[in-house]
């Protein structure tokens, strides 16, 4: 296990980059995901108060 | 009624009436921006100041040794010519929607894309023709040898047309929009990048000794894509901002 | 209105209902799931691959792993792009609202693999070739790239009008896709003449069977993942246009009748 984190001395470097990436996949989706919940959100305030559909 | 895609009307115009409308349309748009252009020399004037400081600040923040200087002749000159090309163009065609010629001339039986191309020869001549003249002198401050002055001029000459060919796109692109100057230097630079590492390039390689020939000839091809091509995308990027 | 219908096996399918947004919308709910899920098991597979059973690099040690998120990260965005030229085509030919929205939701998810890539790329170098950023040709256009999605992304916030802001990003994105080819080349062209003085730029090792599998199953996940996301911000998009048309509709009504 501490030889698979250690990386052949090359740690920092493999796991800085997953690290970003992983990081910009998981903040893309969280906001993917916020924004569809703000829209419905705002969609169904528009129904409530008539001004849609 | 269903839009049509706005390379109909182009196609649309009878061959014969097209080509005898385009040049004509070509005359008469250079003559109208170069008129209205002369009468604002000190905007002119102070577009060109903007070059010529810029070019004399490089060596302030660097230290005024020969040899660098000289090195970083080239990119100076070009990068100070591509950040004055964006100065000055919003000013193509903001103006004229301003004071609603812009609806006026979409409207006239000339091609568009034919009036774009005398905007466009008229931005390149009060503005990049100026710098294409004054590089020379300022390659001197920069203590760049004459061989090399001449194909750093033989590049601007080349390259400067094409800076306003793709600026005239971003230009028309970013009509009337919040931000439009910094937007449009978002756009273009990207896209002037080849122009940029080509105009230069042609300095460095010849004074490496293999020869600017290589440099020059994509630069001049590229002109002539530019000149082909650009006039129509400006024209579809004023039809989509006038709508 | 078009009427005709695609006779596959028993359902009668007519494709193009799926072309109004109001269509599209429960469509992309309905897909999504079916992206997301493999996306996740093929990354899973992907990284499985790269970790456990690739070797190790003679070259490079374990250092080159990074390539497994690295090079799809690079190809996503390439290809994101042309997929934004071809709705943007579609969008500027066919003037059709949804081939601009399916753009406008690419973009944002292409800008992020470009990122990735030009993050992992540096993290990749300063081990391999000993500095972060070496100046090579295919960082530098992926760079580029970057610029190019950001721009396209500016001239969306910036333009109010939706149709407008459709038409005027199509135009840039398809301006920039036959700029591309040119950008790289140009840059391509740059780097060779200054090889001499920039740090030698190896391309990837020399590919082991295992190491080629590990990075196609990693870009199979991710052009997975792409679509996902973006069929979910497509729809976000939709609602928010729906909301603003109706927000803008009511206020008209409101002036009108001198209510406001």
């Amino acid at each position: 296990m501490s030889d698979f984190l250690h990386m052949g001395g090359y740690g920092y470097y493999v796991w800085s980059a997953y690290g970003g990436a992983l990081l910009a996949v998981v903040a893309e989706i969280v906001a993917v995901r916020w924004r569809l919940r703000a829209a419905r959100d705002a969609t169904s305030t528009l129904i409530a108060v008539g001004w849609l559909k | 009624m269903k839009r049509l895609p706005a390379i109909v009307p182009i196609l649309a115009t009878p061959p014969g009436a097209r080509d005898f409308a385009a040049w004509a349309g070509i005359g008469w748009a250079l003559q109208r921006d170069l008129g209205l252009a002369l009468r604002s020399r000190a905007e002119l004037a102070v577009h060109l100041s903007f070059y010529v400081i810029v070019v004399s600040l490089f060596p302030l923040a660097a230290t005024p040794d020969r040899g660098l200087l000289a090195a970083m002749a080239p990119a100076v000159l070009w990068v100070a010519a591509l950040l004055a090309s964006l100065l000055s163009l919003p000013r193509l065609f903001a103006v004229d929607l301003l004071d609603g010629t812009l609806e006026q001339i979409a409207l006239s039986p000339y091609p568009l894309a034919a009036l774009v191309s005398g905007k466009i020869a008229a931005h390149w001549l009060t503005t990049g023709l100026p710098v294409v003249l004054l590089a020379p002198l300022l390659a001197l401050q920069y203590e760049l040898d004459s061989e090399a002055i001449t194909v750093l001029s033989a590049g601007l000459l080349l390259g400067t047309p094409i800076l306003s060919l793709l600026g005239a796109i971003g230009a028309a692109l970013t009509l009337g929009v919040r931000g439009a100057g910094s937007l449009l230097a978002l756009l273009i630079l990207p896209l002037y990048v080849p122009v940029l590492i080509f105009g230069a390039g042609a300095v460095d390689a010849f004074r490496v000794g293999l020869g600017a020939a290589a440099n020059l000839s994509l630069l001049g091809a590229g002109l002539l894509v530019a000149v082909v091509g650009a006039p129509f995308a400006a024209a579809a990027a004023v039809r989509i901002a006038l709508d | 209105m078009r009427d005709s219908t695609l006779r596959t096996k028993s359902h009668n399918v007519n494709w193009f209902r799926y072309s109004s947004p109001a269509s599209f919308y429960p469509l992309a709910g309905a897909l999504a799931p079916w992206f997301a899920v493999p996306a996740i098991l093929l990354a899973l597979a992907g990284l499985y691959i790269g970790f456990v059973l690739a070797p190790t690099d003679a070259q490079q040690g374990e250092a080159y792993r990074i390539i497994f998120v690295h090079v799809p990260a690079a190809w996503m965005s390439l290809l994101i792009y042309l997929a934004m030229a071809f709705w943007s085509a579609l969008a500027l030919g066919f003037n059709t609202r949804l081939s601009a929205m399916m753009a406008q939701a690419l973009a944002p998810t292409g800008a992020l693999m470009t990122l990735v890539a030009l993050w992992t790329g540096a993290l990749w170098g300063k081990p391999t070739w000993g500095t972060y950023w070496a100046w090579d040709a295919r960082m530098t256009s992926e760079l580029i790239l970057l610029f190019l999605y950001l721009g396209v992304i500016a001239l969306r916030q910036a333009i109010d009008a939706p149709r407008r802001a459709d038409r005027a990003c199509a135009l840039l994105t398809l301006v920039g896709a036959i700029n591309v080819p040119i950008i790289y080349f140009s840059v391509q062209w740059w780097n060779t003449l200054h090889q001499g003085a920039s740090v030698s730029v190896t391309s990837a090792p020399r590919m082991a069977a295992l190491m080629l599998s590990g990075m196609l199953v990693m870009a199979l996940a991710a052009w997975c993942y792409s679509i996902a996301v973006a069929l979910v911000r497509v729809r976000s998009i939709i609602l928010e246009r729906e909301n603003a048309a109706a927000g803008s509709a009511q206020l008209d009504g409101m002036a009108t009748r001198g209510a406001l």
